[in-house]
């Protein structure tokens, strides 16, 4: 199996080059994972960079561009992707090192949507009581991991990471807003009402295409565009 | 070039190591009460291995069935095989309900009944009025609770505005002029630069170290760090002998199938179709504590009941649950079938076999989080300045074997309260930093992996941690006794010699994966050497130790915590508490479930 990844290590290189490995075919099994042959190929070539950890899906370490397409190499399966496999870093941040990018754009984004639960003071006596219905409006956005493959695929966050939320921080900003225990509704509304957030979003799905837990961020903005025309 | 004893100095009131449930429940509790701190991970925080924790947390609520803290705490100290300590366990049950309510106040997206309270599934080891009837106790936010917990508190540290070092790694613990502990030096993972954190207050939650075993539930970070600063420091670790292996893993992989699956229903069986824990457990069957499933399950394999071509694991059936229960609270399980199996288990049964999930020892702490450690007088005290919570301490709540949804629940309870104690002692003392610390140890350590390889050697780093983790699964398993681990010992003898001289071949200084694998592989070669040292001298069986050799639970000689030293592996051993405050002491009796 051939692999083309894209390297760069900011010491030593002016910029990213692809450098093409080769792993043993014997090494790998039938359910062999992406991430199963990095650390293989690691075994080769130790200084080859990636961010990783709970091998499993759910903590959002290793988004990466995998022929093309935003995803998660340890719940990518090797049989899906062919003889080559060409990986490189997730579009549109600063790459630090090989498949690893800075994030920090990202996670200020998901920090400007104010992306926690506000609400009344706490009582030890009882929980707050959801109804499963309510409970229910949380689902499809709770779940996301923040690996990033949804917002470093969206155009729109690529032209302005520094102003755009992007689709990542609009799903976290949805679930505030419907969580009915959240008593912040309006204020969130009002400040996710603005050519810069909510309505630069163009609708082009690249986000809900990318996502690696079946999230649907594009369907989360144009609720909460409906939401704020009902509301606000 | 070589390092020098000289680094940047940062100063902070307190320091938190770790970013999972346990660092982030403290760091919230010390960012809101105004001191300056410092949120230390070599991860990003939600990626943290909390993250992946499925089935719950555990809290007497009784939103489904009757239930009462005295229930919660009798079932825990019955599960930990009666090595737990009685007073820790009795406080952290009574503190359940409210940090539970707490949790889902910062915004824990629990799933609800239909009268809008949160759901509380049943789970392994947990009963109704003293080991009766089935208890419901483990309040789930589906199979996604440690998501659901570690997003939320890391957005109520945002809220808050906590300091974070993000993808920072915390080399070693640093010791001023009269050997307190009072600073940590870290590299940042970006770039290679050491610091030094100074401060006077240093909190270690750094998480387990399932990475020492082959297979096993835990992410690739899980390499005990704290465990072996704390060892580096001349300091004890308790009860390491106690690995929790949970009974159903992937088979052959060892992701977690989460015991979820067998408290909404879910049946094992073996190759003849059978519920065999009718068997092993005949009143609680699937949901008898884990020890006792996955010896059960180690026990049929073992006697060519397994299924497959190579009869190596069995069944996990839920064929026969409704389709819409799975959907709405095992979605995640349904996910890793797919994902890893290939198969859909609403049709299909998921393969499963016993896999390295969690350790019950670690750094021993008081209930305040103070890091204990005998005096010359065999004494316990506190070590001025140190704290451990979570998984990398062991407190101890767990003792023998932890019951499904405690560790949830220990991370935030002893999160909060040790917290409090630092607050305490800062409020007392405000924080002074005119120390000089010592820089000797760590300086030469750090020295060590810029040797390079003479051309003739080809070891790697990454070699030596396979091996570790072969000789672990094979001489520390699930059932163990003298022959095997005293051939094991053997074998880290080797580890540890090919560790000595083995050379890293990436000089670089951003992301340099392969220097924080050596920093990593040295930690846990001390834990496998606190493992099988500890395991040799404990001659019975009791709880996740179970010994060929030594098959019955002997109280007489062994009730009692064990204390592992680095310097020429020596043992001590301390006293279990049997002194709850507001409860009689729990006497132990044999278990059966
Ligand atoms: C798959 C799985 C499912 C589970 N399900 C449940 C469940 O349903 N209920 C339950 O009660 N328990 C469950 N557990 C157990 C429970 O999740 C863990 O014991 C608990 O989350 C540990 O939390 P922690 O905060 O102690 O450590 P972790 O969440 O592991 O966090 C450790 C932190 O320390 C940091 N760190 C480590 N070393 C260094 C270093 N050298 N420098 C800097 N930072 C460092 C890491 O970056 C990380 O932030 C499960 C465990 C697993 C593996
Ligand atoms: S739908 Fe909106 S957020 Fe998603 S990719 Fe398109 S522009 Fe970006
Ligand atoms: S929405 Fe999906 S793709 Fe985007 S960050 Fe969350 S999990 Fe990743
Ligand atoms: S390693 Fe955690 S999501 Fe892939």
């Amino acid at each position: 199996m051939k692999f083309i990844i894209s390297r760069y290590n900011p010491e030593t290189d002016q910029e990213p080059f692809d450098q093409t490995f080769e792993l043993d075919d014997a090494l790998l099994s039938a359910d062999s994972m992406l991430l199963d042959a990095l650390h293989l190929l690691r075994e080769q070539d130790p200084s080859i960079a990636y961010r990783s950890s709970c091998q499993e899906g759910v903590c959002g370490s290793d988004g990466m561009n995998v022929n093309g397409k935003n995803r998660l190499s340890c719940v990518t399966s090797l049989s899906e992707l062919g003889q080559t496999i060409t990986l490189r870093p997730l579009p549109g941040l600063p790459i630090i090192k090989d498949l690893i990018i800075d994030m920090t754009l990202f996670y200020k984004q998901y920090k400007a949507v104010k992306p926690y639960l506000e609400t009344i003071p706490f009582n030890i006596e009882h929980e707050h009581l959801q109804s499963p219905e309510e409970r229910a409006k949380l689902d499809g956005s709770y779940e996301c991991i923040m690996c990033g493959c949804c917002s470093t695929s969206c155009p729109s966050f690529w032209w302005n990471p520094d102003q755009f939320a992007g689709p990542a921080a609009l799903l976290a900003a949805k679930r505030f807003v419907v969580d009915s225990r959240d008593i912040k509704h309006i204020d969130r509304l009002k400040e996710l009402d603005s050519p810069t957030q909510t309505f630069r979003c163009r609708h082009i799905q690249n986000c809900t295409e990318a996502c690696p837990k079946g999230l649907i961020p594009s369907r989360a903005i144009q609720e909460l565009k409906s939401i704020m025309v009902k509301s606000l | 070039m070589t390092f020098t004893n000289s680094f940047p100095i940062e100063t902070f009131d307190a320091l938190v190591i770790g970013a999972g449930g346990a660092g982030m429940r403290s760091a919230l509790q010390l960012t809101e009460h105004g001191h300056k701190i410092a949120m230390i991970s070599k991860v990003f925080p939600t990626r943290s291995h909390t993250v992946a924790a499925q089935g719950g947390v555990n809290a007497a609520l009784g939103n489904v069935t009757p239930d009462k803290w005295e229930w919660h705490m009798y079932d825990t100290i019955k599960g930990s095989d009666f090595l737990g300590d009685q007073d820790a366990i009795e406080f952290m049950c009574r503190e359940a309900s409210e940090i539970v309510r707490e949790l889902e106040h910062f915004g824990v997206p629990f799933s609800r009944l239909d009268n809008g309270k949160i759901y509380q599934r049943a789970f392994g080891g947990q009963s109704q009025n003293y080991g009766e009837e089935q208890a419901h106790r483990t309040c789930a936010a589906a199979d996604r609770t440690g998501h659901a917990i570690l997003h939320s508190l890391y957005q109520q540290n945002l809220r808050l505005g906590t300091t974070f070092y993000d993808e920072f790694y915390a080399v070693d613990l640093l010791k001023n002029q009269d050997g307190e502990i009072n600073g940590v030096l870290v590299m940042n993972i970006h770039d290679g630069e050491y610091k030094i954190l100074q401060s006077p207050h240093i909190l270690l939650a750094t998480g387990g170290a399932g990475q020492v075993f082959r297979n096993n539930t835990n992410a690739s970070i899980n390499t005990g760090d704290g465990l072996g600063m704390v060892l580096r420091a001349g300091y004890p670790l308790q009860d390491m002998e106690f690995w929790q292996f949970h009974p159903t893993g992937v088979a052959g992989k060892g992701m977690l199938i989460s015991e979820a699956v067998r408290g909404e229903g879910g049946k094992l069986r073996n190759a003849l179709g059978e519920a065999f824990m009718e068997k092993y457990a005949p009143r609680v069957k699937d949901l008898a504590s884990r020890d006792v499933v996955a010896r059960a399950i180690a026990i049929e394999v073992n006697e060519g009941r397994g299924c497959g071509p190579g009869k190596d694991y069995v069944q996990l059936d839920i064929s026969h649950i409704p389709n819409d229960i799975i959907t709405e609270r095992l979605p995640g399980i349904r996910e890793i079938s797919q994902t890893f199996l290939g198969i859909d288990p609403v049709k299909d049964p998921i393969h499963v076999y016993p896999t390295c999930h969690y350790m019950m020892g670690g750094i021993p702490t008081n209930i305040a989080g103070q890091v204990v450690s005998p005096d010359k007088d065999g004494k316990q005290q506190p070590v001025k300045g140190l704290y451990a919570i979570g998984e990398c301490a062991c407190v101890s709540v767990h003792g023998a074997n932890r019951l499904g949804g405690n560790s949830l629940l220990d991370i935030v309870v002893f999160g909060r309260k040790t917290a409090l104690t630092i607050d305490e002692a800062l409020k007392k003392t405000p924080a002074q930093h005119n120390q000089t610390l010592n820089l000797t140890p760590v300086v030469n350590r750090l020295n060590r992996w810029l040797t390079k390889a003479e051309d003739s050697s080809n070891d790697t780093v990454l070699q030596i941690k396979k091996d570790l983790q072969l000789v672990m699964e094979k001489g520390c398993g699930v059932f163990r006794d003298q022959p095997t681990m005293q051939k094991a010992l053997k074998e880290l003898n080797a580890i540890q010699a090919r560790l000595e001289t083995v050379c890293i071949s990436d000089f670089s200084n951003v992301f340099n994966l392969e220097r924080l694998s050596a920093y990593e592989l040295e930690n846990l070669v001390t834990i496998g050497y606190a493992t099988v040292v500890s395991a040799l001298a404990r001659t019975e069986s009791r709880g996740a130790h179970s010994r060929v050799d030594y098959t019955e639970r002997n109280d007489d000689e062994w009730l009692k915590h064990t204390l592992y030293f680095q310097d020429n592996h020596t043992l001590t051993f301390k006293p279990v508490n049997l002194s709850p405050k507001h409860h009689a002491m729990v006497k132990p009796k044999p278990r059966v479930y």
